[in-house]
């Protein structure tokens, strides 16, 4: 194995790792925010709830990025050919 | 292991090759149009259950579109609906065994983010001319052309790979544990699978009418209209 497999191995690693750090924290942080919301205003849960799906999918896409970036490196790497 | 990125043709149709998600794909097309038909051969005033189960669907999908895009249903529940209800049957026809969801490969994923990049053209010509809707572009101010152009692409992008991802992950995840593990212990991940299925489904229709909304509301002025603007 040359050193380029082993550099994309371990930075697909470390793509994926650090790049669920992030979401993770603002996924908590808005789930945190929109509970504190439903708890104040009960009435307007289904729009709350709502709103928080779109928003923690524009999240999660962050993290799926860096998913299918560590894929690339891993199956379809241009380099390695 | 078999990379995830690429779809090995089963058989060739004259030149073209034929993948299994797109077999698959027909196969839910075949389903939709036929239950379709089936359904609403017999439609009466007064429901049996399954009419009313599925007027339930078309009830909910139209109240979705009223409380996101804040217009009248009509013109846009035959492509928000077809969206979701196919999508939500690709997502869960991995509970077929053996069957692979045509949506954990990027081509399927590619043809429904180009659908909903055409739709908003059109939606937004119909609904304000061209003019009007070359105008949305220059929506708050004429500074913002160049990124709104971007913008629209990379919104496209996004839907694509965030459906592709989701669902190509969790199959993923399922073939690695499978591999690793016995028969019963993906059972746990096959459930969440199927729930981030529902959830994606339901986010790819609403970013749809999203994007939509933007392009037929953005020329005119009206308070009421949600402001949600999306990450490229």
């Amino acid at each position: 194995m040359n050193w380029l497999a082993l550099v994309s191995i371990i930075s697909a690693a470390i793509a994926v790792s650090f790049g669920a750090i992030g979401p993770a924290l603002a996924e908590g942080r808005a789930v945190a925010a929109a509970m504190d919301a439903i708890a104040r205003q009960p009435e307007s849960a289904a729009t709350i709830s709502r709103t928080l799906f779109v928003g923690l999918a524009m999240i999660e896409t962050m993290a799926i990025y860096c998913l299918v970036i560590a894929l690339l490196l891993l199956f379809a790497n241009p380099l390695l050919k | 292991m078999i990379s995830p990125l690429t779809s090995v043709p089963v058989f060739h149709l004259g030149p073209a090759p034929i993948t299994e998600a797109v077999v698959v794909t027909w196969a839910i097309m075949a389903i939709l149009v036929v239950g379709g038909i089936a359904i609403t051969r017999r439609l009466s005033l007064v429901p049996s259950r399954t009419q009313a189960a599925f007027e339930l669907v078309v009830d909910t999908v139209d109240s979705q579109i009223r409380d996101t895009m804040q217009v009248e249903p009509a013109p846009y529940r035959a492509f928000i609906g077809t969206l979701f209800v196919f999508i939500f049957l690709a997502n869960w026809s991995t509970l077929i065994p053996g069957v692979q969801p045509p949506t954990a490969h990027l081509e399927t994923d590619a043809a429904l983010a180009l659908l909903v990049f055409l739709a908003v053209i059109w939606f937004g010509i119909r609904a304000g001319g061209v003019g009007g809707y070359l105008a949305t572009f220059a929506s708050p101010s004429p500074i913002m052309i160049p990124l709104n152009f971007i913008e629209s692409v990379t919104r496209s992008f996004s839907l694509l790979v965030r459906l592709f991802g989701n669902v190509m992950s969790g199959v993923f995840m399922i073939g690695i544990v499978l591999s690793l593990a016995g028969l019963l212990v993906p059972i746990p991940l096959m459930a969440l699978d199927l729930l981030t299925g529902a959830v994606q489904a339901y986010i790819f229709a609403i970013l749809a009418m999203v994007f939509i909304a933007g392009a037929i509301s953005d020329g005119k002025p009206n308070p009421t209209t949600p402001n949600i603007r999306t990450a490229p």
